[in-house]
C-alpha cells in the first residue's frame, strides 16, 4: 500500500510551524515511515508532483501571489490544515488590517514599485476552504502529531476548545489576574501552550486564539481593572491572534482610551 | 550545462527565495537570487507599542533564532531606557542563547547542509543509509530545545524574556538535570566535528571582510563590539555609520555593504576566524584535532565552524547550567524614561543589529533591525558570479547543485532578512 502523500507548504510567516514538524525529534524519523513528505522544501530538496492526501500550510495570505498559491494548493489536496495563528488568523502580521496601507506604502520604501503586497493580511479560510485548523504561535507540537495521526487513519482529530484559565485552576497555578494584578488574555484563550505565561507570572497574550464560548465582553471589563498602562489591555488583544473574529471585537471596545466603556472602571 | 537554471523555490532554506543563471554565448550572463519571502511590516506594528511587547514582537521574525531577536531587543531597549541588569541575568541570558545554538547548529549542519556533502537530497534519506548519524544529529538538535523550553517555556517563541531580565526564575532543579544530557551533548559535538572534517568540502576560497562581534574576556555571542577582519574595530553605537544597506530590485531584502561599498561577511566562519582564541579550551582543541585553523576562507567550511561551536556553546551550558543559581530578583526594577539605544549580538547566523527610540510613555517611536542574512547576501551573490565560471562546466543537475550548496552552506535564513525591510519604515 502507497503511504499517504504530505506536502508542507510555507505562506507569509517566521518558519516555526514547519520547525515544529521538525522539532518532534523523537517521533520524526518513525512519522517519515508512516507518511511520504512529496514536498517539504525546508527539509528535502525531492519534490514529488500533486495530488497531495494533506496539505499543512503555514502561514497567511499577503500576497498577490499567494493569493493564487493557496487556491493550487486547494486543488492538488484532499485534506488542508491551517498550521499555526499565521494560517488560522492572519497572524502577527495581520496588525496591517488596522493601519492604512497608504500610510505604510508612503512611508516606507525607497522604491515601493520593487514590492508586490497585499492590503490586509489574511487567513486561508478567508480565500479556500479549510478542513481543519491548527492554531497556535506556534501549534503543539503534539498536537500537531495527533492530527497527522488521526488524519492517516481516517479519523476526525479532536482538539480541545476550553479556555487557558481552566489549565490554570487544573494545575492550581495561582491567577496572575488576582493574585498579582496582572492583565491576563487566559479566561478569552484557547488551550494548547501549556499555560506558559502565567506559570512565570506573566498574563497570557493569546497565541492560540479565542477559546470558544468565551464572553468577550466580561473578559474586557475584568481586565480594565487591573490595567497597568493606558493601551495594555487593548496591547493583548491586537497581538498575536490580533485578526480572529472575538479579539477583534475586543480591541474594537477598547478603541479609544480616552472614552472608556460605560460601566468601565477606567 | 548549456541551459539556462532556474531553481523556482530553494529547499533547505529558511524562507523562499528562488535562483536564476542566465547563459549567453556560453558564459553566464546574469544571476539572480531573487527573494520573494513577502515583507511582513514588523516596524509598522512596532511603532507605538509599549516597549514590553518588543521581544514577543521580535520573536517572530524568526522560528529559527527567535531567542537571538530577543536578545538583540532587550539590549537595546536596556541601552534606551539605561537599565542595568544583574550579573545572574546575563549569566542566565547568555545559557539561554546557548541553548538556540545548540538548536539552530544541530539544524543546520545535520539537516539543512551536510545532505549536499554526502549526496542525498535530505536528511530524510540519509537516514535511510545512516540512521546514527542521523538520530545523533536529531538528538543534538532535541537537548537544545529542551533547554530553551526549561528556561523560555517553549523552544519557539519563548515566554520568559523581559525588558529587565527574565519574567521568572526557572526551577533550578531542572536546570540542572540536564547537565547529563549536554555532557552527552558536548561528546556528540566532538563526534561530529571529527565525522564533519571527513567530508569532502568543494574547494573554494575567496578574499572576504569577516565582521563579528568580539570581547576580550569570552568568545562574544550575546553581546561586544563589532570587529572587522580589516583591523576596523566599533562599538554597537556606531554600526550604521560604518555597514550601509540598500534596497535592490527582485528582492524583498535589503542587502548590506560597508563604507567603502564592499561585500562583508557574517556567521559562524566570521566568528571562527576573529575570536579563535576565545573559544573554550575543548573547542579549540577539537579544532586543533582536525587540523581546523583560521583564517578559513572556504564558505563550505562553515559547517565545521558550526560544529566547533557546538563543542563550545554545549561545553559552556555544561558550566552555566551546572553553577545556576537564581539570586535577587529576576528582572531589575527600573523607571520608564524615554530614550534612543541599540543593542547588537551574534544570532547562530551572525550579526545582529537592532535600535529603538522610546518616548517617556515607554512606546516606541522607531525601530531598525539589520539582520545577519541580509547583511551576506551581497557576498552570497558575489560567491555565486565567483563559482559560476566552474560551475556550469558541470552537466545541468550537478551545475544545480553547486549553486545550491553555496547558498545552503551561508544557512540563509531568508525569512529573517525580509522582516529587516519593513523596519524601513519611518513614520515623520
Amino acid at each position: 500500500m502507497n503511504k499517504p502523500t504530505v506536502a508542507v507548504y510555507k505562506f507569509s510567516s517566521c518558519d516555526g510551524c514547519q520547525l515544529t514538524l521538525l522539532n518532534l525529534e523523537d517521533e520524526l524519523l518513525d512519522l517519515v515511515g508512516t507518511v511520504e513528505f512529496a514536498y517539504f522544501l525546508e527539509a528535502r530538496r525531492r519534490m514529488l508532483p500533486g495530488p497531495y492526501d494533506i496539505a499543512l500550510v503555514e502561514g497567511s495570505v499577503t500576497t498577490p501571489r499567494e493569493a493564487e498559491h493557496i487556491q493550487e494548493i486547494r486543488r492538488q489536496s484532499k485534506i488542508i490544515v491551517g498550521l499555526g495563528t499565521c494560517a488560522t488568523a492572519g497572524g502577527i502580521q495581520a496588525l496591517r488590517n488596522f493601519t492604512s496601507v497608504a500610510d505604510l506604502a508612503l512611508a516606507v520604501y525607497e522604491h515601493p514599485e520593487y514590492l508586490s503586497t497585499l492590503a490586509k493580511s489574511t487567513p486561508f479560510s478567508e480565500h479556500v476552504k479549510v478542513d481543519y485548523e491548527l492554531p497556535g504561535c506556534p501549534p503543539n507540537k503534539y498536537q500537531l502529531l495527533e492530527v497527522i495521526r488521526t488524519l492517516v487513519q481516517n479519523r476526525k482529530p479532536i482538539l480541545p476548545t476550553h479556555s487557558v484559565c481552566l489549565d490554570c485552576k487544573r494545575r492550581g497555578i495561582a491567577c496572575v489576574i488576582v493574585a498579582y494584578g496582572i492583565p491576563c488574555l487566559g479566561p478569552a484563550t484557547r488551550t494548547g501552550c501549556g499555560v506558559l505565561c502565567p506559570a512565570m507570572q506573566r498574563g497570557c497574550y493569546g497565541c492560540f486564539g479565542p477559546a470558544q464560548g468565551m464572553d468577550v465582553n466580561s473578559v474586557v471589563r475584568s481586565l480594565l481593572f487591573v490595567e497597568r498602562h493606558p493601551g495594555e489591555v487593548k496591547g493583548l488583544f491586537s497581538h498575536i491572534s490580533n485578526y480572529a473574529p472575538a479579539f477583534r471585537q475586543g480591541a474594537a471596545m477598547l478603541a479609544a482610551p480616552s472614552n472608556p466603556l460605560p460601566g468601565g472602571q477606567k | 550545462m548549456n541551459q539556462d537554471i532556474h531553481i523556482p523555490a530553494l529547499a533547505r532554506v529558511e524562507g523562499e527565495g528562488a535562483l536564476t543563471i542566465r547563459l549567453k554565448d556560453g558564459a553566464v550572463d546574469e544571476i539572480l537570487l531573487n527573494i520573494y519571502e513577502p515583507p511582513r511590516f514588523f516596524e509598522g506594528f512596532l511603532h507605538g507599542r509599549y516597549f514590553q511587547d518588543v521581544p514577543d514582537f521580535t520573536a517572530r521574525i524568526c522560528g529559527i533564532c527567535p531567542v537571538a531577536y530577543q536578545m538583540s531587543s532587550v539590549q537595546a531597549l536596556e541601552a534606551a531606557m539605561q537599565v542595568t541588569i544583574t550579573p545572574e541575568i546575563r549569566l542566565l541570558r547568555r545559557l539561554f542563547y546557548c541553548a538556540e545554538y545548540i538548536e539552530s547548529h544541530a539544524l543546520h549542519v545535520y539537516l539543512l547542509q551536510a545532505p549536499d556533502l554526502v549526496g542525498h537530497e535530505s536528511a530524510i534519506t540519509l537516514a535511510a543509509d545512516a540512521p546514527d548519524l542521523v538520530k545523533r544529529g536529531l538528538r543534538l538538535k532535541k537537548i537544545g530545545n529542551e533547554l530553551l523550553r526549561t528556561i523560555g517555556g517553549r523552544s519557539i517563541h519563548p515566554v520568559n524574556t523581559c525588558v529587565g531580565g527574565f519574567y521568572h526564575w526557572p526551577d533550578a532543579g531542572a536546570i540542572h538535570d540536564l547537565v547529563p544530557e549536554l555532557e552527552w551533548a558536548r561528546q556528540a559535538s566532538i563526534e561530529t566535528v571529527r565525522w564533519a572534517a571527513g567530508l569532502n568540502y568543494p574547494d573554494f576560497e575567496q578574499d572576504y571582510e569577516f565582521v563579528s562581534l568580539n570581547r576580550i574576556e569570552e568568545y562574544a555571542i550575546y553581546d561586544g563590539d563589532i570587529l572587522s577582519s580589516s583591523g576596523k574595530r566599533i562599538t554597537p553605537a556606531e554600526f550604521e555609520k560604518h555597514y550601509l544597506e540598500t534596497q535592490v530590485e527582485r528582492s524583498n531584502a535589503l542587502h548590506s555593504h560597508t563604507l567603502g561599498n564592499g561585500t562583508y561577511f557574517v556567521g559562524p566562519l566570521a566568528r571562527f576566524n576573529l575570536n579563535y582564541k576565545k573559544l573554550r579550551t575543548m573547542a579549540r582543541e577539537s579544532a586543533r584535532e582536525i587540523g581546523f585553523k583560521p583564517p578559513v576562507h572556504n564558505p563550505y567550511k562553515g559547517l565545521l565552524a558550526r560544529a566547533i561551536e557546538l563543542v563550545h556553546t554545549t561545553d559552556l551550558a555544561i558550566e552555566l547550567a551546572g553553577s545556576y543559581q537564581p539570586q535577587g530578583a529576576s528582572h531589575v526594577e527600573f523607571d520608564v524614561i524615554p530614550g534612543e539605544g541599540c543593542g547588537v549580538s551574534e544570532a547562530p547566523r551572525g550579526v545582529l543589529y537592532h535600535r529603538y527610540i522610546v518616548d517617556e510613555q515607554g512606546l516606541i517611536r522607531f525601530a531598525r533591525i539589520t539582520p545577519p542574512t541580509a547583511q551576506n547576501f551581497a557576498q552570497m551573490e558575489a560567491d555565486l558570479w565567483a563559482i559560476a565560471p566552474t560551475a556550469i562546466k558541470l552537466p545541468q543537475e550537478e551545475a544545480s547543485l553547486a549553486f545550491e550548496h553555496l547558498l545552503r552552506s551561508y544557512d540563509p535564513c531568508i525569512s529573517c532578512s525580509v522582516h529587516f525591510l519593513e523596519l524601513r519604515i519611518e513614520k515623520r
